[in-house]
C-alpha cells in the first residue's frame, strides 16, 4: 500500500484521536446555536427580531435552520469520515491483536512491561503443569511457544471486547447515514433538481399549483394532516423554509370524531382520533384510533397524533355596535373572514370550556413553622389554594382595519362572578405579546347585557345630554326637599350635570381626571372627584330609566344592588373608550366542531437508526467493560520464571490483578515437585 | 502497592458466600413481584410485567453483591409498606395518623432525606476537620439513610398519586421534582458503592457537597414554588419509554456529578489543599474514570431511550429540541473526555478540569434547558 505523502498525511489527520477530539468538541459547541436561536420560525419573526441588516445574513448563515445547514452537515460528515477512517485504519491491527497471542514475544520486551515479575520455580516440569493449571483456572486460553531456554507461555482474556471498538463507531456511521435519510436532504434534492418550489399565502388547497405538490412515491417526508371532524383528507402538509409543499398520502384518511378528556382540573388526559382509513389502491377501509403515543402504520407511513385544532365551529353571534343603534345578529365559523362595519373579522378560536383557577393566594402572615408543615404529610395536598371552576365557552377573533392593522378579542359566553355582581368579560389587545386588557360589562337582572348597551348609548348621545341634566337637576332637588331650591338652583345643578355629562362622554373618567388635574387644587382633588362620581350615577339612574321607558318598562326602585349596578355600568362605560372596536360580539350560540392534526412520517432511515443504536450501545458496554488482559509466563530452565501483564487501558483494576496473579503464580510455581503435584489436577 | 480496590467476586463464589438474609430478601423479591402480578395484572401492560419480572432477577443480584444495598433496598420496603398500611386507602390519614405526619408520608420521608444529607455532609466534613474516623462512619450511616428515606418517599409518593385517583396514578419520575429526589437517592448509591468498592469515605466531603446542592434546590423548588404537589400526566407522557428512560439518564447524571466531584478533590489535592483528606491521584483518576464511564454508558442508554420515547410520542426520534440537543452536547463532551483519556500525554488536570465543565454542561442540559430555553418550544405541544 503505497501512498502519496499528502493523502498519507491526510489520513493520519483524519484518523486521529485529537482530530476525534476536536470534532466531538467543535460538534457539541455548534449544536448550542440551535438551543438559542428559535429554529424553523416564520421569516417575519426573524425579521422583526434581528431588523433588516442581521436578516440576510443570519439567513445565509443558516441560523434559522441551523440542523439542516450546510456547515453544519458538513461537521457530521467530517465526523462520519473521520471515524470511518478510523475503523478502516484499525480492521487490521485490531483483528490481528484480537487473534493474536504475541507468544513469540522477546524477554527484553517483557521486561519493559510496567507489570512485570520475577521468581524463582520449585520445578521446571511441574512450573508448566501449574501455570497451565492456573490460566485455566483463572479463564484466560493461552498458546505455547517452547524456546531455547524454556517455555513461553501467552495468555489473554477478554480481546473479542475490541469488537466493541468496531461496533461502537461502526454504529455512529450508521446512525448518521440513517438520519441523512430521513433529514430533509432529500427534500432539497427534489427541490433543486425535481424544480419543486415551496407556495406562499394562504390559499384553497386545489388552487396550489403541481410544483408545490411531491409525489407519492416519496420515500422520505414528515408533514402534517388536518381533518376536521366528519371530513376527510389525504394530503400532508410540508412546512418548508417561509412556505408549504403539499405531499399526497396513499391512502384518505376521514376523521369520525376527535376526543379530548380531561383530569378533574382540567388538565389533558387523552388526545384520540377515531380515523376510517381508506387505501386508494385496493379501495380497502380501516377503522383505528390514532393517540398520543399510540402511532399508527400503514403503507410504510406512520401516523401520529400530533395536535389539534378547531375544525370551523359554528358561530351565532349578537354584534352590539359601538356607536349606538340597534344590535344585529349575525353567523360565522371558526376560520372564517368576514367583512363587518368597514373591517374584516376573522374568527381564529373557540374553546367550549374554560377551567382555571381562581383561587386567592394565601395570605403572607403564615409562620415560618406552619409554612414548613404544609410542606409535610402527603403530596397530595393542595398547598397552592387551588379552585377550579369552568368559565365556559369562550371565543376568540380578530378586527382588522382596512389599513391592515388588527386587534384581538376574546370573549367569554357566560357571565363570571365578581364580588358577587356579575360580568361579561370582554377582553382585547394590540398584539400577541400582550396580555388580554379586559372590560367587565355588568350583566342586569336578568342577566342580559341589553340594559348596558342601552344605557351607554343614551349616556354617550349628545342629543341625550340635555334631557339627562335636566332630569338629574329634578331629582335632586325633589330628595333635598328642605333646601326648596330655587329656579336658580336648579339651573346651576342642570348646569353642573351638563358639564359633568359632556366632559364624561369625551374619554370616561380618563378627560374627568385630567380636568381635575388642572383646575382643582391639590388639596380639593378626592372630595371633587368623589363629587362628580355622585352626578355621574345618578345621571347614569336617569339614563337607565329613560331607556326603560323608551322600552315601555316600568320604572325601578334604587336598591343597593340598583346602585351596585349603575356604578358598574359607568365603570364599564368608561373602559368602553379603551376598547378599540366598532362592535362588541356576544357569543349567544355555538356547534363545536373539532380539527384533529395527524402527522404522516415516512422515514426510511428509522430501522437504520435503531440498529446503529443498538451496535453503539453493545459496542459502548463491550469497550468499557470487556477488559483486554494479557498475561505471560516465561518459565526458564535455569529456575526462574519471568511474569508480565498488560491490559489495553489504564485501570487500578489492572494493579490489583497484576498483585493478585503474581502472588498466586509465585506461589505455585515456587512449590517443590512433590507438593505441586499432588495439587495439580 | 496497597490493593486500592476490591475485588468483584465471581458468580459461583458468591453464591456460596450467600446467607439467610439473602435469601430470605429474594424470597420477598419474588413474593413481592408475585403478588403485584396476581393482584394488579390488569392494570399493567406486557412490558410492564416484563419489566416487573426481571426487577426480580436484577434487584437480587445487586443485592446479594452488595450487602448495604440490600438492607437499604429492606428498610425503605418496609417503611413504605408500614406507611402503606398506616394510609388505610385515605390521604387524610397523612394528617392525623404521627407516623404518617412526622415521618412515613411521602413529603416528610423527603424532608428526612433533606435532613440527613445535610447531616451527612456535615458529618464527613467534620471527619476531615477533626481527623476523626468515627464522624466519616457516621457520614456513610447518614447517607445511607438518606438514601432509604428518598427512596421511602418515592415509593409512597407513588402510592399517594394512585390514592388522589386511580387515573392521576404514576410512578414519581414525571417532573423535575421527583426526579431530583431520585438525582439524590441515586447520586448518594453511585458514591456509596465507590466508598465500597474503593475503601475509602474521604471522596465523602467532596461528593456530598454536590448532593446537598441538589437537596438546596429541591427545598427551595418546593418551598417557593410548591413543586411537590403531585400533577396528572399530560399525554406525552403518558408512555412506559419514560418509566425507564429517566431513571437510565438519572444514573448518568448522578455519575457525572460524582465524577466532577473527584475531579475536585483531585484539583485541591494536586495544589496540596487537604491533601493528607485525600486518596492517592491515581485513585482520583480511576475513580473519575469508573463514573464517567458508567455514567456514559448509562447515557448512551438513556439518549437512546428517549429517542424511541420521540419517535412514538412526536412521531420523529430526533427533532433538535433544545432539551435533545442539550443531551447530545453532553454525550458529546464525555464523548471526548473518554476519548482524551486514551490519548497519551492528556492526563490529569486537563481531565480534571473537563469533568468539572461536563458537570456545569451537564446541570445546564438537566436544568437550564427547562428554566431558560423552555420558552422557545414547547415540549410535547399538546
Ligand atoms: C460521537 C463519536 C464517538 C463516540 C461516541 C466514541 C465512543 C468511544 C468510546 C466510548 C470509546 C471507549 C473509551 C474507553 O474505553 O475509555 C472509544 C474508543 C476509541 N475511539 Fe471513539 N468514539 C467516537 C468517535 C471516534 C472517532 C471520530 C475516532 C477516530 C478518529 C475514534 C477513535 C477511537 C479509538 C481509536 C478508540 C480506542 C479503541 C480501543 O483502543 O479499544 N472515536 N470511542
Amino acid at each position: 500500500m503505497k501512498k502519496t505523502s499528502v493523502s498519507r498525511a491526510l489520513f493520519e489527520l483524519l484518523s486521529s484521536m485529537r482530530f476525534a477530539i476536536s470534532l466531538l468538541t467543535l460538534l457539541a459547541i455548534a449544536s448550542i446555536i440551535g438551543t438559542v436561536l428559535k429554529q424553523n420560525d416564520a421569516y417575519n419573526a426573524y425579521l422583526n427580531q434581528f431588523g433588516p441588516f442581521w436578516f440576510p445574513i443570519f439567513e445565509k448563515l443558516g441560523l434559522y435552520a441551523v440542523y439542516n445547514a450546510g456547515w453544519f452537515l458538513t461537521i457530521l460528515a467530517f465526523l462520519v469520515v473521520s471515524t470511518s477512517v478510523c475503523i478502516v485504519r484499525q480492521i487490521h491491527p485490531m483483528t490481528k491483536e484480537m487473534r493474536a497471542f504475541k507468544e513469540h514475544a522477546r524477554e527484553t520486551s517483557l521486561r519493559l512491561f510496567k507489570h512485570h515479575a520475577e521468581f524463582e520455580i520449585g520445578d521446571y516440569a511441574s512450573a508448566e503443569q501449574s501455570t497451565r493449571a492456573y490460566l485455566q483456572q483463572i479463564g484466560f486460553s493461552s498458546r505455547e511457544n517452547p524456546r531455547e531456554d524454556g517455555l513461553l507461555i501467552a495468555a489473554k482474556r477478554g480481546a473479542w471486547g475490541r469488537w466493541g471498538y468496531f461496533l461502537a463507531h461502526g454504529g455512529l456511521v450508521v446512525i448518521c447515514l440513517g438520519g441523512l435519510l430521513d433529514g430533509n436532504l432529500p427534500l432539497k434534492l427534489q427541490m433543486a433538481l425535481g424544480g419543486k418550489k415551496p407556495t406562499q399565502g394562504n390559499q384553497l388547497i386545489a388552487d396550489i399549483p403541481a410544483a408545490s405538490r411531491l409525489s407519492e412515491d416519496n420515500w422520505s417526508y414528515r408533514g402534517n394532516v388536518f381533518i376536521p371532524e366528519g371530513r376527510s383528507s389525504d394530503t400532508a402538509i410540508l412546512n418548508v423554509a417561509d412556505g408549504i409543499l403539499l405531499q399526497p398520502l396513499p391512502f384518505t384518511i376521514s376523521l369520525q370524531k376527535f376526543h379530548i378528556d380531561h383530569y378533574e382540573t382540567g388538565q389533558p388526559k387523552r388526545f384520540a382520533s377515531d380515523i376510517i382509513l381508506t387505501d386508494k389502491k385496493t379501495g380497502q377501509s380501516l377503522t383505528r384510533t390514532i393517540e398520543v403515543n399510540k402511532p399508527f402504520e400503514y403503507a410504510g407511513v406512520t401516523l401520529y397524533q400530533a395536535s389539534f385544532d378547531d375544525g370551523g365551529s359554528k358561530l351565532s353571534l349578537r354584534a352590539w355596535p359601538l356607536a349606538g343603534g340597534a344590535p344585529e345578529d349575525i353567523e360565522g365559523a371558526i376560520g372564517e373572514q368576514r367583512p363587518l362595519k368597514g373591517y374584516t373579522v376573522e374568527y381564529t378560536a373557540f374553546r367550549p370550556f374554560n377551567v382555571e383557577n381562581i383561587a386567592e393566594p394565601p395570605a403572607d402572615s403564615q409562620s415560618a413553622l406552619t409554612q414548613f408543615e404544609a410542606h409535610l404529610g402527603s403530596a397530595a395536598k393542595r398547598t397552592e389554594h387551588k379552585d377550579f371552576r369552568n368559565l365556559g365557552p369562550s371565543l376568540t377573533y380578530k378586527l382588522r382595519d382596512s389599513a391592515g392593522q388588527a386587534r384581538e378579542f376574546l370573549n367569554y359566553m357566560l357571565p363570571m362572578e365578581q364580588d358577587g355582581r356579575w360580568f361579561l368579560m370582554a377582553g382585547m389587545r394590540e398584539s400577541q405579546a400582550e396580555g388580554f386588557r379586559f372590560m367587565r360589562i355588568p350583566v342586569d337582572d336578568a342577566g342580559r347585557v341589553d340594559s348596558f348597551f342601552a344605557i351607554r348609548t343614551i349616556l354617550l348621545d349628545p342629543k341625550q345630554h340635555e334631557r339627562l341634566a335636566q332630569r338629574f337637576a329634578k331629582a335632586v332637588a325633589q330628595v333635598d326637599q328642605a333646601a326648596n331650591p330655587s329656579a336658580d338652583m336648579q339651573a346651576k345643578l342642570k348646569e353642573t350635570g351638563l358639564r359633568t355629562l359632556q366632559l364624561f362622554s369625551l374619554r370616561g373618567f380618563e378627560s374627568l381626571g385630567a380636568f381635575i388635574d388642572k383646575s382643582i387644587p391639590e388639596k380639593e382633588r378626592e372630595q371633587v372627584a368623589g363629587n362628580f362620581i355622585q352626578i355621574l350615577k345618578s345621571i347614569v339612574w336617569q339614563a337607565w330609566m329613560v331607556a326603560r321607558e323608551e322600552q315601555k318598562l316600568p320604572a325601578l326602585e334604587p336598591t343597593p344592588q340598583h346602585n351596585a349596578f349603575i356604578g358598574d355600568v359607568l365603570n364599564s362605560v368608561s373602559d368602553s373608550f379603551h376598547y378599540a372596536a366598532p362592535v362588541y360580539l356576544q357569543l349567544s350560540q355555538f356547534e363545536e366542531i373539532q380539527a384533529s392534526v395527524l402527522q404522516a412520517t415516512r422515514s426510511p432511515g428509522k430501522k437504520w437508526v435503531y440498529l446503529g443504536s443498538l451496535l453503539l450501545v453493545l459496542g459502548v458496554f463491550a469497550m468499557l467493560y470487556v477488559r483486554e488482559r494479557r498475561i505471560f509466563v516465561l518459565i526458564k530452565r535455569d529456575g526462574k520464571a519471568l511474569f508480565a501483564l498488560s491490559s489495553n487501558r489504564v485501570s487500578l483494576d489492572v494493579e490489583r490483578e497484576f498483585a493478585q496473579h503474581r502472588d498466586a503464580l509465585r506461589q505455585a510455581l515456587n512449590t517443590p515437585a512433590a507438593d505441586s503435584m499432588k495439587t495439580a489436577p | 502497592m496497597t490493593e486500592l480496590t476490591r475485588a468483584p467476586t465471581a458468580p459461583a463464589e458468591l453464591l456460596r458466600r450467600l446467607g439467610l438474609i439473602d435469601w430470605l430478601y429474594a424470597l420477598a423479591l419474588v413474593a413481592g413481584a408475585g403478588y403485584a402480578l396476581m393482584h394488579f395484572c390488569g392494570f399493567m401492560d406486557a412490558y410492564e410485567k416484563s419489566f416487573l419480572v426481571l426487577a426480580v432477577p436484577l434487584f437480587s443480584w445487586l443485592g446479594w453483591r452488595w450487602s448495604g444495598l440490600r438492607n437499604m433496598l429492606i428498610a425503605a420496603a418496609i417503611a413504605a409498606f408500614a406507611s402503606i398500611t398506616l394510609y388505610a386507602q385515605d390521604l387524610g390519614r397523612a394528617e392525623k395518623v404521627f407516623l404518617l405526619k412526622y415521618f412515613l408520608s411521602s413529603q416528610t420521608a423527603i424532608m428526612w432525606m433533606s435532613a440527613l444529607v445535610f447531616f451527612a455532609t456535615g458529618a464527613y466534613w467534620l471527619g476531615v476537620v477533626a481527623r476523626a474516623q468515627f464522624a466519616s462512619r457516621l457520614g456513610s450511616a447518614l447517607t445511607w439513610s438518606a438514601a432509604g428515606a428518598g427512596l421511602t418517599g418515592l415509593l409512597v409518593r407513588w402510592y399517594e398519586s394512585y390514592l388522589i385517583s386511580p387515573d392521576v396514578g404514576h410512578i414519581p419520575v414525571a417532573n423535575l421534582y421527583e426526579v431530583f429526589v431520585l438525582f439524590t437517592v441515586l447520586t448518594a448509591l453511585i458514591y456509596l458503592s465507590y466508598e465500597r468498592r474503593y475503601a475509602t469515605r474521604q471522596l465523602g466531603p467532596f461528593v456530598l457537597l454536590v448532593i446537598s446542592a441538589a437537596v438546596g434546590f429541591l427545598l427551595w423548588y418546593s418551598f417557593t414554588r410548591n413543586a411537590q404537589d403531585i400533577q396528572p400526566l399530560i399525554p406525552a407522557l403518558q408512555s412506559y419509554w419514560m418509566k425507564i428512560h429517566v431513571p437510565a439518564n438519572f444514573i448518568g447524571y448522578g455519575a457525572f456529578a460524582v465524577a466532577a466531584m473527584v475531579a475536585v478533590a483531585w484539583l485541591c489535592a494536586e495544589r496540596g489543599i487537604l491533601k493528607a483528606h485525600i486518596p492517592p491521584l491515581e485513585v482520583l483518576d480511576d475513580v473519575m474514570y469508573r463514573a464517567i464511564g458508567i455514567g456514559f454508558a448509562f447515557f448512551t442508554v438513556a439518549t437512546i431511550l428517549g429517542a424511541l420515547w420521540a419517535a412514538e410520542a412526536w412521531g420523529t426520534y430526533w427533532q433538535w429540541d433544545p432539551k435533545e440537543t442539550w443531551a447530545l452536547i453532553v454525550w458529546l463532551n464525555y464523548a471526548a473526555w473518554l476519548h482524551m483519556r486514551l490519548t497519551k500525554g492528556l492526563r490529569g488536570a486537563v481531565l480534571a478540569w473537563w469533568a468539572l465543565i461536563g458537570l456545569v454542561v451537564t446541570s445546564f442540559a438537566f436544568l437550564g434547558v427547562n428554566m431558560v430555553l423552555s420558552g422557545l418550544h414547547s415540549y410535547g405541544s399538546l
